[in-house]
């Protein structure tokens, strides 16, 4: 699950696969990517602006297989309607991390303050227990993730990233495969 | 118009222009058997489903048609796997038809359900469960439009048994309903011109150019356009296991099939070219060797309408995606171009000469039998082939004897071979050759087997009498799973792990005669050429003859698995003179 900063060369590529929402087009991306052995980072399936399409944010491990041999055994499920390849340097990335931390009346103070710091969210606070919510760069979630573990983490879910390119003038939405007319 | 699930099933299939199918009754599919009866298809009762799969192959390899196989659910879904896996590993176009238990009964492990779609999805190019009657008009179209475009391949649609019965109204959609409902799908037709120049550039500078063939020119009908290119270029060919037929193995420009077990001057010339064109064709590891040794000094131009396969094992330095035939032909007027433009072909002939060389010095070949020795499987091979009447069919199983066809059969006319390349499926040969035989009645059909091969899927004959489908059956009986006997004889140090089979039992021909079969047994050369007679005369029944052949005999060339093509291994008699083979 480690990712580098996305200054340097990142070591990961994130696709933006629109799908068919149909049946089973999850089961059917999932099992391309363990049948032909790709390593998954992460993966978030939402769906989008269009009722008939999903969007699937798939994040890949690039050393595990060359990406284009990933995009075209992808783009050959009939389902997957357009692949994009988001430069991590040139777009949005969110995650969103939930945290149940170990806080007695002692500590429950410096957890709420790195909460704080971080600019994320107290959900619930118990007697020895406080659960915690942050959204952002998934880079910045690392870091929250790396300091709470001082407290002990009871449980932690994180959502996996989703992804939109840039909107600035230079923002660049390569678009691997798309639609051929 | 009101009808049934089941109803508009048949209708669409009859539609989409199916006349035959393949397939065995049970208790989902029930509903879809009965509107069957007043069907202009043919039904073809098998005895395993397995067998329908296959027939459904050798169907669409000699007919170029989808074939289509229709089973229930739960064991014939799971029966069908094997036919899929291989319809997709060789791109066969085919339209699979399971039950599935009632929508109501999903989930609950009800009797004979199974996650088919599930279990088929990485050996179909396209599946789907329908949950609507509704629906099947557009789920049947989609998957024969899916199953025989871009690179064809087999489809299965999943229908529950309720959605047979329920009522729906007849819709068929048009063309262009179809299209839009698949939004992710449009295959590449027509090559990328700048790509085709490039390409029609490079075939006139090389000096030692090879044309490498694969089965994607028969999918794509494009075995004229090719025999146009050759001639134009004066380039020779290889056509591999999926290609055989799609060159004529009489052109002087044929050099027969390359890799495991090519002829030596198809290996060679490949291993020294410095530009392989290839074909519809996608670098297989029985192709390659090891890839790091393969061709290279060859530059490759990779014509494919799979965008998958360019690049997936060897990059190409000029890549088409695109049908094969509007390519070549693409291919074809460029270089027209180029030359009516004052451009010249390079000089080919040292290139030539090295061929013609390793062509004399390395033939196939086998030692014949001495008088009172046991049979050759390559002498009946050549009896065979030399007897076959015009046009005839050949099918093989799976190890030495389906190489020894691709060897010794001379295949003129695209569509004349019919085996299980990629999966390599032991069991193929009966029922694809019964498919085939269905496909093109009048064609004589002959399918060579080993003893393995033979006792998996027998029992199709029974199919094949019972429905009047007069195929012929050659049995290499070496009395041994001779292929792996041939790895454990080289590789193994001798040491034989169960492949011995029996040499008489089963007993092959009561086994034959028992299936309504003629069966003729056949144990020395004189034998050979009246059976061979006898059995092709015969045409109310099938026929099976059961050649007891040599079980020491070894498939040469070989190039161990693992190993380059520079090491392949001649017949021993040619070993002493293999420095020439450069
Ligand atoms: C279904 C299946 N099981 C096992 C194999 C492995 N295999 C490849 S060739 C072969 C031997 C085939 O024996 P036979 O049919 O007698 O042909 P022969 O090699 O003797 O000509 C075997 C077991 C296979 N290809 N397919
Ligand atoms: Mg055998």
């Amino acid at each position: 699950m480690s990712v580098t900063s996305t200054t340097s060369q990142p070591n990961y590529h994130i696709l933006s696969v629109l799908v068919q929402n149909r049946s089973g087009v999850l089961a059917r991306v999932a099992g391309l990517f363990a049948r032909r052995g790709y390593n998954i980072f992460s993966l978030a399936v939402a769906p989008t602006e269009d009722d008939a399409l999903s969007r699937i944010t798939i994040v890949v491990d690039v050393e595990s297989t060359p990406l284009e041999q990933i995009v075209k055994q992808l783009f050959k499920l009939i389902e997957v309607v357009k692949i994009s390849e988001l430069d991590p340097r040139r777009s949005v990335e969110r995650e969103l991390l939930l945290a149940t931390v170990r806080a007695t009346c002692d500590d429950r103070g410096q957890v709420v303050e790195l909460a704080n710091i971080f600019e994320g969210k107290i959900l619930a606070v118990g007697a020895d227990a406080i659960t915690v919510s942050l959204d952002g760069h998934p880079d910045k979630l690392d870091d929250f993730e790396e300091l709470l573990r001082g407290y002990g983490i009871v449980e932690l879910q994180r959502t996996g990233r989703v992804a939109l390119p840039k909107l600035d003038r230079e923002a660049r939405l390569r678009a691997v495969k798309g639609k051929v007319v | 118009m009101k009808m049934t699930g089941a109803q508009a099933l048949i209708k669409a299939l009859e539609m989409e222009g199916t006349e035959v199918m393949f397939g065995l009754p049970g208790g989902c599919i029930l509903p879809a058997y009965d509107p069957l009866l007043d069907s202009s298809i043919r039904h073809i009762l098998v005895r395993h489903e397995q067998g329908a799969g296959h027939m459904a192959e050798g169907y669409a390899h000699v007919t170029g048609r989808p074939g289509v196989a229709m089973v229930t659910s739960g064991p014939a879904a799971t029966n069908m796997v094997t036919p899929l896996c291989d319809a997709y590993m060789d791109s066969i176009p085919m339209v699979c038809i399971t039950g599935q238990v009632p929508t109501s009964a999903i989930g609950t492990d009800a009797f004979q359900e199974c996650d088919t779609v599930g279990i088929t999805r990485s050996v179909t190019k396209h599946n789907e469960l329908v949950m609507s009657a509704q629906d099947l008009p557009l789920a049947i179209r989609q998957a024969f439009h899916i199953a025989t475009t871009g690179r064809p391949g087999p489809t299965l649609i999943d229908i529950p048994k309720d959605v047979l019965q329920n009522s729906m109204e007849w819709h068929w959609p048009t063309d262009a309903e179809v299209i839009d409902s698949l939004p992710g799908y449009r295959p590449t037709m027509k090559g990328h011109p700048r790509m085709i120049k490039e390409a029609a550039r490079l075939i006139l500078e090389s000096e030692r150019p090879i044309l490498y063939v694969g089965g994607g020119v028969l999918k794509a009908r494009a075995a004229e356009a090719l025999l146009e290119l050759a001639e134009l270029t004066n380039i020779h060919v290889v056509t591999t296991l999926m290609a055989r037929g799609a060159f004529p193995d009489s052109h002087p420009l044929c050099l027969g099939m390359p890799g495991m077990h090519g002829t030596a001057s198809a290996i060679t010339a490949m291993q020294q070219s410095d530009l392989l064109v290839a074909l519809g064709a996608r670098f297989d590891d029985r192709i390659t060797g090891k890839v790091s040794s393969f061709a290279q000094q060859a530059k490759i131009i990779h014509v494919d309408i799979d965008p998958a396969e360019q690049g997936k094992v060897r990059r190409p330095d000029v890549p088409i995606v695109g049908d094969c035939r509007l390519v070549i032909e693409e291919i074809v007027k460029a270089i027209r171009e180029l030359l009516a433009t004052g451009s010249t072909q390079a000089d080919t002939s040292v290139w030539k000469s090295r061929i013609s060389g390793w062509r004399e010095q390395f033939p196939l070949s086998y030692e014949p039998s001495e008088p009172g020795e046991a049979l050759k499987p390559q002498f009946c091979l050549e009896a065979l082939r030399d007897s076959a009447p015009p046009d005839t069919i050949l099918v093989s199983g799976v190890g030495q004897h389906q190489m020894w066809s691709s060897q010794y059969w001379r295949f003129d006319k695209p569509y004349t071979w019919v085996n299980s390349g990629g999966l390599g499926t032991m069991g193929f040969s009966v029922p694809a050759a019964i498919g085939a035989k269905v496909g093109r009645p009048e064609a004589t059909v002959w399918a060579i087997d080993g003893d393995g091969c033979f006792q998996m899927t027998a029992q199709e004959l029974v199919t094949a009498s019972t429905e009047r489908i007069p195929v012929k059956v050659a049995i290499l009986n070496n009395s041994y799973l001779g292929m792996v006997r041939q790895w454990q004889e080289m590789f193994y140090e001798e040491r034989y792990s169960e492949v011995y089979l029996s040499p008489d039992t089963p007993d092959f021909v009561k086994w034959a005669e028992a299936m309504g079969c003629v069966g003729i047994r056949v144990d020395s050369p004189e034998e050979v050429q009246p059976a061979i007679d006898r059995a092709n005369s015969i045409d109310d029944r099938p026929v099976v003859v059961d050649f007891r052949v040599a079980a020491s005999e070894k498939v040469f060339p070989m190039v161990p698995a693992g190993f380059g093509n520079d090491d392949l291994l001649l017949p021993p008699s040619q070993m002493a003179r293999k420095e020439f083979l450069r």
